[in-house]
């Protein structure tokens, strides 16, 4: 099992404010070079977090949803940070400068291929010696479906295009999994005498056949290290709790308070039961957006200063919690949330650096003095840390190497 | 001087999945492990190449309907691994080869595009066109293009990237936190598309990157490639690494940018090239025949047999002459998935020109193998092989070489520390890098007029 809590957090742009660029600390122009984004990363590992997401979708940021309108709806506005680099390169860009985080990219199933997504994935966590993760999430929108032009959504989400979207999803998770399964850990033989390279006996094609797609296999990749690199997803509603609870080791949800953080654990693991999926194999984590700091004052004001830039239209709200307050009033609320079903936690930061550093020096010390989380990285894969296994793979006779 | 002398380029392929690659050697290391990456690129950039370069391979290959077994097989993502390097490296270009056919527009230029950012401006994009179903069964689509259709599909996948690249300007984000503006143009990254293979619209994500555009590598060989080079490429990866033929192709591939608007400097054409080193001559050429005796097995001389003989020729004697049956002609099905399949496109005509070979010289099926594929280019002592290599250059029959190790990852470390120092000797490559970009290295154009219109 996991020691305390997780704790992980969620980097994107400059924050999770849409005026968070504007703060001092900020580096807005420094938003698509390769050294922001490892500095990030390693304050992060400076903390001994469990792991990093890093957001990304195929559309340009919107205020869309905050707005009344479509999520990737392109919006006009020039006050708020526009563009954005793809999730997987930057993950593999800072994974040879850190050593122990776990790097999570988000990825767009609705209009990707399951085989480049599973290699990249499986090349991620050779990169980052087992160190790789995937968050996965549907695209709904007309808008983005128009950058592919392969396919019609309708220009309005729906509950039963998006319905269809997740069952797509779940082929998709499967075909990736089949796929990092598809070479048994000890394939590559390299026998001299009879100068095979493999033994193609432990090559498997995954034959995959479904309503979307069909997968022949096998990967071009060998097995990643971990066997299955994490794969997580985040859920807000029943159809989304199903198909994450069936498809991720991990599900990101957002629970208002503790009795809704109770509740929701319930469907969670009622879906983790229904899939068959012990519950040692699967985590919860709960998000929440944080501004933090040891004066709670200074906190507040910093949200209400980034409220007031972003002007009235444009009130800040988000699917998570926010949380705005002290490290230590957060730790009672994240003692709290364990308390009810939450295994761990990822923080999205309001501003970065800013939140990311409260977060590392101010939110992990005070975990730390009431014994809820660790000094000093264990387990040397991301899914160790998670207190998950590194799986049997389905195509060995013999399970393979464990 | 009444002109500085022409400098040569020169990139590292990293050794992969085909037969010039020799893993039994107990100096072989890992194909797939990170550090083998790290290793051969940062040999790369201490000997100052121009870049680094990946192959593609997106469906394992088979002979017979069975995964090749006898070459290395698999290989890591081609974008993860340049993007990792960028990490590791600072100035060397990161080139990577990636299909038109199994990708879409949006989503490439979005990847090169970051890697562009994520190296500070070193990345290429070697363009490639498939039509096979064999390749297309990993694919949403499977086999859905025509093969002639490919270059045509690879020319508007490359118009559209460009398009997409091309959406941003470079002064479209201001960033200001005074006034509160971030974005100069409220459209930036719009763009809208259409031709016979792509309909998209909408808003390019990412921001134009330090070259403006990547680097575009060609490699296809044919008549349309060619021409598909001359209007859009800004290198050339060729197959000609033979002196003459080099000279031909040189002029042929030079003379065809006339009609795009084009001086012969805007396309740069780089053979591959394999090469053995040895204390003399004689000791180079000993190793090198060894070399090739590991690259062809008994097994792989069979391999390539059946690749030109279109038969199961498993109960072949490699150590005994050629087959008395003649090859079988019509569609190709023995082996799947290898580019190779189609240089021996009249099979009945190379089987007769190999047993012309064989019987002059009366050779076995396994020394004929390797006497008629892919000897290596440079064999000699350092100074014998850093001549060559200008002479090529100096000749036109090439701007300089992709090399292509036969040993990973430590196949280039020979070659930075014996070839490269004389060829600096004698100042036809550079001693330090010069500019930060590849575009830099390469001299080529960057900013509004790099990258061609079609």
């Amino acid at each position: 099992m996991v020691e305390g809590v997780g704790l992980a957090v969620a980097l994107d742009g400059c924050g999770w404010h849409p005026a968070a660029w504007r703060e001092p600390e900020a580096r807005p122009r420094e938003l698509f070079s390769g050294r922001y984004w490892t500095e990030l990363v390693q304050e992060a590992e400076h903390g001994r977090l469990d792991f990093v997401t890093i957001e990304d979708t195929l559309a340009l940021q919107s205020s869309g949803r905050a707005a009344g309108g479509q999520p990737d709806e392109p919006d006009g506005r020039v006050d708020e940070v526009r563009g954005r680099l793809d999730a997987v390169l930057i993950a593999a860009r800072v994974a040879p400068l850190t050593r122990g985080v776990g790097l999570v990219p988000t990825i767009v199933v609705t209009h990707t291929e399951p085989f480049h997504i599973s290699k990249a994935i499986a090349t991620l966590d050779f990169a980052s010696a087992g160190r790789a993760g995937v968050r996965v999430r549907i695209a709904a929108s007309g808008d983005v479906a128009a950058h592919f032009g392969r396919r019609d959504l309708p220009g309005r989400w729906s509950a039963e295009s998006a319905a269809e979207l997740f069952d797509e999803a779940a082929d998709y998770v499967e075909v990736v999994r089949r796929l990092w399964d598809s070479w048994e850990d000890d394939a590559e033989i390299r026998d001299v005498a009879t100068g095979r390279f493999i033994d193609r006996e432990k090559l498997h094609y995954i034959d995959f056949a479904g309503r979307w797609f069909t997968v022949r296999g096998p990967s071009i990749v060998p097995r990643p290290p971990q066997g299955q690199p994490l794969v997580t997803a985040l859920a807000h509603d029943t159809v989304p709790y199903r198909f994450a609870a069936r498809a991720a080791d991990l599900v990101h949800v957002t629970p208002r308070d503790a009795r809704d953080a109770a509740r929701i654990s319930a469907l969670v693991r009622a879906e983790w039961a229904a899939a068959g999926r012990p519950e040692t194999e699967a985590r919860l984590f709960a998000d929440l957006v944080v501004f933090l700091d040891e004066d709670g004052g200074r906190a507040a004001e910093r949200r209400q200063r980034l409220d007031e830039r972003s002007g009235p239209e444009r009130e800040f709200r988000s699917d998570a919690q926010i949380f705005v307050g002290t490290p230590s009033e957060l730790a009672d609320l994240l003692a709290e949330w364990a308390d009810s079903g939450i295994d761990g936690f990822q923080l999205r930061p309001a501003v970065l650096p800013t939140d990311l550093r409260a977060i590392t020096r101010g939110l992990v010390p005070e975990l730390r003095r009431r014994g809820l989380f660790r000094d000093e990285y264990r387990a040397a894969t991301l899914r160790g840390r998670l207190g998950l296994d590194r799986p049997a793979n389905r195509y060995a006779p013999t399970g393979g190497v464990r | 001087m009444s002109r500085p002398v022409k400098q040569i380029h020169l990139a590292a392929h990293f050794p992969g999945v085909n037969n010039t690659t020799v893993w039994s050697d107990p100096r072989s290391g890992s194909h797939i492990d990170f550090a083998s990456f790290v290793h051969f690129a940062r040999t790369a950039e201490r000997a100052k190449f121009d870049f680094l370069f990946l192959a593609e391979g997106l469906r394992l290959r088979e002979q017979r309907g069975r995964i090749h077994d006898l070459d290395v097989v698999g290989r890591p993502d081609t974008f993860t691994v340049l993007a990792a390097l960028a990490a590791v490296t600072d100035r060397l270009g990161l080139a990577g080869t990636i299909n038109s056919t199994f990708n879409e527009p949006f989503e490439v230029a979005r990847q090169f595009a970051s890697l562009d950012h994520l190296s500070d401006g070193r990345a290429a994009w070697n363009v490639v066109t498939s039509w096979d179903a064999f390749t297309g069964e990993n694919f949403r689509r499977g086999g859905f293009l025509p093969e002639g259709e490919r270059y045509g599909r690879a020319e508007q996948f490359l118009r559209t990237a460009w398009e997409l690249f091309d959406s941003w300007q470079a002064d479209d984000i201001i960033a200001d936190k005074e006034s509160g503006v971030f974005l100069a143009d409220p459209a930036a990254g719009s763009f809208e598309h259409t031709d016979a293979h792509f309909d998209i619209r909408g808003r390019f994500t990412v921001p134009r990157s330090p070259q403006g555009r990547p680097v575009i590598f060609q490699a296809g060989d044919s008549d349309a490639g060619r021409e598909f080079a001359a209007s859009s490429a800004d290198a050339i990866f060729s197959r000609h690494s033979e002196f003459d033929a080099g000279r031909a192709f040189h002029a042929d591939v030079k003379r065809r940018l006339g009609r795009y608007g084009r001086g012969p400097e805007d396309l740069l054409v780089l053979p591959a090239a394999s090469f053995v080193l040895g204390d003399t001559d004689a000791d180079a050429q000993e190793r090198a025949a060894e070399v090739r005796r590991q690259q062809v097995s008994g097994a792989t001389a069979i391999l390539l047999l059946e690749q030109v003989w279109n038969r199961d020729l498993q109960k072949h004697d490699p150590e005994g002459p050629l087959p008395e049956v003649d090859p079988l002609p019509g569609e190709h099905t023995i082996a799947q998935g290898r580019a190779s399949v189609r240089m021996y496109e009249d099979r009945l005509a190379t089987a007769r020109r190999w047993r012309e070979l064989a019987e002059q010289r009366t050779l076995t099926t396994r020394e004929l193998i390797i006497e008629v594929t892919g000897r290596q280019t440079f064999v000699g002592s350092p100074v014998a092989v850093a001549e060559a290599i200008n002479r090529f250059v100096q000749a036109d029959a090439a701007d300089g070489f992709i090399l292509v190790p036969h040993i990973t990852p430590s196949g280039l470390d020979e070659f930075a520390d014996t070839v490269v120092p004389l060829l600096q000797e004698r100042g036809v490559f550079r001693a330090e890098y010069e500019g930060t970009t590849l575009r830099d290295h390469l001299g080529l154009r960057t900013g509004a007029g790099a990258g061609r219109q079609l």
